[in-house]
């Protein structure tokens, strides 16, 4: 029993971080139909940034929030200097440029920073908390880990749902078109879609280093369990990309407690596989509109 | 004609390969209704198109109260006061109706015309304000993209075949509404229709396109009794 709790928790925890990814991947798909596969890199590099920062002697909290402002930065500039040009253009023209930034950001981190994963300390404490005598797997960073995606998720939707500036992203993600014609600046929007994005990737990073590690390529598999999240939970729904990465990191925490962590991605594909035979759109899809 | 709000120039647009629009003159004033009619593919859209800036004119001048509008963004047009509304209504269906109504504003920031007003010029859409705009019927979504369009306060505003799928009585509605919003606003309206007999009842004059050039312009009355014109072009 204790192990099951044990497990919850822990799922719960890492959960939140697939989450997160799985948001920074359902912004930008909403506003732009682009799967960010570089998002990896993106959060490296500004985890990264934090690494160094904290090598250098800076406080955990300055490093932390400069990981963020440099993530909504980057966010910014990589819609501005590379997607932008990609309006109009062939869907797979994106995937191939965020590939390919996705491939120089690795390269160009493993450059400067060298190959070898670097330790990251977490920001509070990583003992468990102890009830009745027993030690649970779950800790005050955990706590952290969850309540600062759950803050980030809220402070989104109430961002879209409840703000000016919500509604004319979301007419930008529905209808850019008609949005310009309503006189929203598309531009304007579609980069904030990124920074924020990017913003909520950095956060990702940053919470799940002290457990990766930071290196070149040491948040691939972050990616991978943030994408499985994000379609699972319909790709289109920041909702969606929460329960997703909830529900993700339950079962494969189960899979990897119980079975072995051998398992744990070969699990991810397998409920991947399931979600989109069962629910091709996702469990939390958008109805169909009324065609008239 | 000093007085006019739209006017284009010797109008140039491509659709694709296609020289859609083909050297356009054309002059609407306040408070007037022109229809522009012409068969599927005669450049009607792409006009549209051209003046609000969606696609960019090859050749020749757009003025709206007489600034040229060469090269500028749609969203700068907009803030001048033109609006349009594009065909297929475009609504954003996963937005409510108020939501629609709302976005049609933001740019005026205080000086928007309230939705309420419009919820008096259209009450079917007050009752169905918090619905997402997809669950709407052909005729509400009309009412509410033209709605939307007129909460930005525009003095131009272009119409994109808003009969289109309508049933005659909700697309004669809309077509007398119209009438009254241009006259009772001041405001100058392009109202391209292919049912060339509804939007001739309702308009001022009428321009007839077809492969991208004017075949025929006049009051609408007098476009009315061309039977020979409305053999050959009108169908009806």
């Amino acid at each position: 029993m204790t192990r099951f709790v044990d497990l919850t928790l822990n799922g719960i925890s890492t959960g939140a971080i697939y989450a997160a990814a799985a948001l920074a991947l359902v912004i930008i798909w909403r506003s732009t139909r682009i799967v960010n596969f570089a998002q990896g890199g993106m959060l490296m590099v500004t985890t990264f940034i934090a690494s160094a920062l904290l090598s250098a002697g800076a406080a955990y909290w300055i490093a932390f929030v400069v990981a963020l402002v440099s993530g909504l930065v980057f966010g910014a500039l990589v819609e501005r200097l590379l997607m932008r040009h990609l309006i109009g253009a062939p869907p797979l023209n994106a995937v191939i440029v965020a590939f390919g930034l996705l491939i120089l950001l690795e390269a160009a981190a493993g450059m400067i920073w060298g190959n070898t994963p670097r330790s990251f300390p977490p920001a509070f404490s990583i003992r468990g908390y102890s009830v009745g005598g027993t030690r649970l797997l779950f800790a005050p960073n955990d706590t952290f880990i969850v309540l600062a995606v759950l803050a980030s998720a809220l402070l989104l939707a109430l961002l879209f749902r409840r703000t000016t500036l919500g509604l004319r992203m979301r007419a930008t993600a529905f209808a850019p078109e008609v949005a310009r014609l309503l006189g929203v600046r598309v531009g304007g929007m579609l980069m904030l879609g990124w920074a924020l994005a990017s913003l909520v990737g950095s956060l990702a990073g940053v919470l799940v280093a002290p457990s990766v590690f930071v290196g070149p390529n040491q948040f691939d598999t972050i990616l991978i369990f943030g994408f499985t999240a994000a379609v699972m939970g319909g790709l289109d729904s920041p909702v969606g990309a929460v329960v997703g990465g909830l529900v993700l990191g339950l079962a494969l925490s189960y899979v990897g407690g119980y079975e072995g962590s051998a398992l744990v991605t070969l699990a991810a594909l397998v409920i991947l596989l399931i979600v989109l035979m069962v629910r091709p759109r996702g469990l939390f899809s958008t109805p169909q509109e009324r065609r008239v | 004609m000093s007085d006019a709000l739209l006017q284009t120039e010797g109008l140039i647009a491509e659709y694709g390969p296609v020289r859609a629009v083909d050297g356009v003159d054309l002059t609407v004033h306040g408070g007037r209704v022109t229809a522009v009619l012409g068969a599927n593919g005669a450049g009607k859209t792409t006009l549209l198109r051209a003046i609000s800036g969606l696609v960019r004119a090859r050749a020749g001048s757009v003025r709206l109260d007489g600034r040229s509008l060469a090269g500028m963004a749609v969203e700068r047009i907009v803030r001048l006061g033109l609006s349009h509304v594009p065909e297929g209504r475009g609504v954003i269906t996963e937005l409510t109706t108020e939501e629609n109504l709302l976005l049609g504003g933001l740019w005026r920031r205080r000086d928007a015309m309230p939705v309420e007003e419009i919820y008096e010029l259209f009450p079917p859409l007050r009752e169905r304000r918090r619905q997402p705009a997809g669950s709407l019927s052909g005729g509400e979504r009309q009412m509410l993209s033209i709605g939307r369009a007129l909460v930005g306060r525009p003095r131009v505003l272009l119409l994109d075949e808003p009969s289109l799928g309508l049933a005659p009585l909700v697309s004669s509605q809309i077509m007398r509404l119209v009438r009254r919003l241009a006259t009772e606003r001041r405001l100058a309206v392009l109202l391209v229709e292919q049912n060339a007999r509804s939007a001739l009842a309702v308009a001022d004059r009428g321009i007839v396109l077809n492969l991208g050039r004017i075949v025929a312009e006049g009051d609408a009355a007098e476009l009315i009794a061309d039977e020979d014109l409305r053999q050959a072009y009108l169908g009806f």
